[in-house]
């Protein structure tokens, strides 16, 4: 059971992290000013998550695990991430289309998680909810904006949809571990979450005039550590200064 | 635990800023949850403003220095639950955040008017108008939004509405 939990806080914490970095990647790249504040800012937000599931996991776990040796110090196959949130920048229309897919995903995913029979989950889970409202407020509006916006805009973001659904599906596919915790009261159900997800996409679609992508989803399986080969590039800037120099500390 | 000594600990526990509001103390923004005294060994609960916030590493360091300082042996602890709000900051606090020209928080549903419909009622820190608009919904830090004044001209921070 302590295992299982364990994992299961990986899988909630990697998907903030992965993405919290590719966000940090734009520190200083952002389109304008203000979207990258915007997007720094949910970058650290996510990071604050993380490191609240980490330490509670490093709990779990005991010994002499912390929580930079979770986050800095397992391999690729160990990181429990769905495809999604590993997906390159690209373009600003890409940056947007993978944040609101997954604030969309996200939010839900809290609401529920707030009820979790595990006290320390469910007091994450209503620290975090407040952050990610304000995430699923910036992302759905620049959907919008940009679908809503000029020929080029609306072609690019409906781009970056068509790139990401495929990858959707896997969200809501549910794990052996999933399914667990469910039972337990411990975790989410994604049955119930996907009906909060689908009702959201549609009506931010229609008011971006975007089309819904109809494309076949991929079964990826991120969740039980098969990744792309993004997540080796994802993890050698990461990891860098941990590998580098061994248990530094800022 | 004693009332003098309770107090001596609220006395050096409000000399303890918050890094990136300097003129604001951690008892006024509301993130010292609990004071728990036994003779000499102290222990004291903080919650986060926000999750990824930076500040609170060298807040639970500075209220350790502050108190071991005064002959306390200070143990700090950061908890989740319940999660911290903008409703927790003292009057005291929102008018110094003002003072510093940080616009304070309006209350649930303004805020919203504020931040989605564009709404002028976020009070300038500079002039008091309220002829003031939205320039970025994220601002310097996680907790705040940035506006300008349409009168005066002047840039300002607003402190979003955290419920
Ligand atoms: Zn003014």
């Amino acid at each position: 059971m302590k295992d299982k939990l364990y994992e299961y806080l990986l899988m909630l914490g990697d998907n903030s992290m992965v993405l919290g970095h590719r966000l940090s990647e734009l520190c200083g790249h952002g389109p304008s000013l203000e979207t990258d504040i915007a997007l720094t800012n949910i970058s650290l937000d996510l990071f604050g998550q993380v490191r609240s599931y980490f330490q509670y996991a490093a709990e779990i776990k005991g010994g002499d695990v912390t929580e930079d040796s979770i986050a800095f110090l397992r391999f690729d196959r160990d990181y429990r991430n769905v495809i999604l949130v590993e997906q390159p920048n690209e373009d600003f229309a890409h940056v947007i289309g993978r944040q609101f897919l997954f604030d969309a995903f996200h939010l839900p995913l809290l609401e529920q998680l707030m009820e979790s029979n595990d006290e320390m989950i469910a007091a994450i889970a209503a620290k975090s909810i407040k952050e990610c409202r304000y995430h699923l407020r910036f992302s759905s509006s620049w959907v919008k904006r940009l679908g809503d916006g000029t020929m080029e805009s609306k072609i690019k973001m409906q781009s970056a949809m068509n790139h990401f659904f495929p990858f959707v599906s896997e969200l809501f596919r549910e794990t052996s571990i999933e399914k667990e915790m469910k039972e337990l009261g411990v975790g989410a159900d994604l049955k119930m979450i996907k009906e909060v997800f689908d009702e959201k996409v549609k009506e931010v679609f229609f008011e971006s005039t975007l089309e819904i992508p109809q494309s076949s989803s991929r079964q990826t399986n991120g969740k039980t550590g098969i990744h792309t080969e993004q997540m080796g590039f994802i993890l050698a800037e990461l990891q860098y200064m941990q590998r580098a120099y061994p248990n530094m500390q800022w | 635990m004693n009332s003098t000594q309770n107090k001596n600990i609220q006395d050096l526990l409000r000399e303890v800023t918050d890094p990136e509001i300097p003129v604001l103390s951690i008892m006024d923004m509301g993130v010292v949850r609990d004071v728990e005294v036994n003779g000499k060994s102290v222990l004291i609960k903080i919650t986060p403003t926000y999750s990824g916030c930076p500040a609170m590493d060298t807040i639970a360091t500075d209220i350790k220095l502050k108190l071991d300082e005064a002959g306390y042996d200070t143990t700090v602890k950061l908890i989740l639950s319940p999660a911290w709000t903008t409703d927790w900051i003292t009057k005291k606090g929102r008018a110094e955040l003002e003072k510093y020209g940080i616009a304070a928080p309006l209350d649930e549903t303004s805020d919203k008017h504020a931040l989605i419909d564009g709404k002028r009622i976020v009070k300038c820190t500079n002039c008091g108008s309220t002829n003031t608009k939205m320039v970025s919904q994220f601002g310097s830090t996680a907790c705040k939004a940035l506006f300008q004044c349409e009168d005066c001209l002047e840039p300002f921070d607003y402190f979003k509405c955290l419920k």
